[in-house]
């Protein structure tokens, strides 16, 4: 039967997931939650992969925004990671973020700006960092991935001590150009 | 068809919360705040006052992160509806402390008592269950709300879902704080969490 399988470009082979992984966990995150994206599918292996960590598939990405401020209220700092079609799915549940100056801290894998093949991404990438602001998130980029563990760490504080809502949006060009191959088995 | 029930909202959320222990509870935006809020002020209580649609799954990431308590959601079918889709994440999870009691009077409330789509032959149960709720309930009466929070307690006996039949006239309102920032510092102390 042939199947589509998806290959990453190996141009950008630095291991910035893992980087984020361990940034996580020097920061005591205790939940992820994800709705599922390739560029974070190391992430999500790794975090399923832990024990000490609760890591919940969801079935949009609003779930994770009010998911985060139940684990708060219990003493848990939680993670959401999406791409950037499911940010417009949030801006209501932020309303609750904001509210209650609950700390939210998500990782965006940004989809539509860079050599995008697929034009139906490209209008909610290019309103993601705006889709947050207009609820009061702030948005750091991390567009290299020597950077990451800085920019993570910088995200973390910012939120689970100051209080704040933080969004990183990871530029598509870390994640890599998609190829589409023709694989026969 | 209708799923209009006979049961009083006040009367049945007072007698789910009777005698509440370490019971802690988050209500859904509307008459399930006030309905709880009238129960009696608690510091274990959290409403919400928007986030439609938010209840269950701040349920979950409370019961994931405390999972030798009792966790309830109480909220509406109208509520419950908008976020559909966390019966199935909770599914997945399988979260033992956690329990979500639907007040379902078939409309919303709210706004104008429009229909909802429980009001017009949705089954919130069997969507529980389909979802892989464990433990699913349609109570119509005040002995089924008895037996449904003598459950809570059992902290391997979740995730349950209860659809309570309630009466669809108005009742006075009682309004909690709506301060959020309040009710989550007030929530997070009750636990023994210090405000930083």
């Amino acid at each position: 039967m042939d199947q589509i399988a998806v290959h990453q470009d190996s141009a950008t082979s630095t291991d910035w997931p893992v980087a984020i992984y361990r940034t996580l966990k020097s920061f005591g995150v205790a939940q992820v939650c994800y709705v599922p994206d390739a560029g974070h599918s190391k992430l999500i292996k790794l975090s399923h992969a832990d024990a000490g960590i609760k890591t919940t598939v969801l079935t949009t990405e609003e779930e994770g925004v009010a998911l985060a401020a139940g684990a708060w209220l219990g003493g848990d700092r939680a993670v959401l990671l999406m791409q950037s079609s499911g940010v417009g799915n949030c801006v209501n549940m932020l309303s609750l973020m904001a509210s209650c100056r609950f700390p939210l801290l998500t990782l965006v894998t940004m989809r539509g700006e860079w050599a995008e093949f697929n034009p139906w991404q490209i209008p909610m990438g290019r309103a993601t960092p705006q889709a947050f602001e207009i609820m009061g998130t702030t948005v750091l980029r991390l567009e290299n991935p020597d950077d990451a563990e800085e920019v993570i760490s910088a995200a973390a504080s910012l939120a689970y001590d100051g209080d704040q809502q933080v969004a990183v949006l990871i530029s598509q060009r870390m994640i890599g150009r998609k190829k589409w191959t023709k694989e026969t088995h | 068809m209708s799923a209009t029930g006979t049961l009083d909202r006040r009367a049945a959320v007072k007698a789910l919360l009777a005698d509440r222990g370490d019971l802690l509870v988050i209500s859904g935006l509307g008459s399930s705040s006030y309905d709880v809020f009238d129960a009696g002020e608690h510091p274990g209580n959290f409403y919400l006052w928007g986030a439609m649609g938010g209840a269950a799954m701040v349920g979950l990431g409370l019961a994931l992160a405390q999972p030798k308590r009792p966790v309830l959601v109480v909220t509406g079918d109208g509520e419950q509806l908008m976020g559909i889709g966390s019966l199935l994440t909770i599914a997945t999870k399988q979260p033992g402390n956690l329990s979500i009691a639907v007040l379902d009077n078939g409309h919303f409330g709210e706004t104008g008592m429009q229909p909802s789509h429980s009001g017009l032959g949705a089954k919130l149960e069997v969507i529980a269950s389909g979802a892989g709720i464990r433990n699913v309930s349609d109570i119509a009466d005040m002995a089924g709300i008895e037996n449904f929070r003598n459950s809570l307690r059992d902290l391997a006996g979740g995730p349950r879902l209860a659809r309570i039949r309630i009466a669809s006239g108005e009742v006075e309102r009682a309004l909690p704080p709506r301060d959020g920032t309040y009710l989550k510092n007030r929530f997070r102390g009750h636990l023994g969490f210090k405000v930083s």
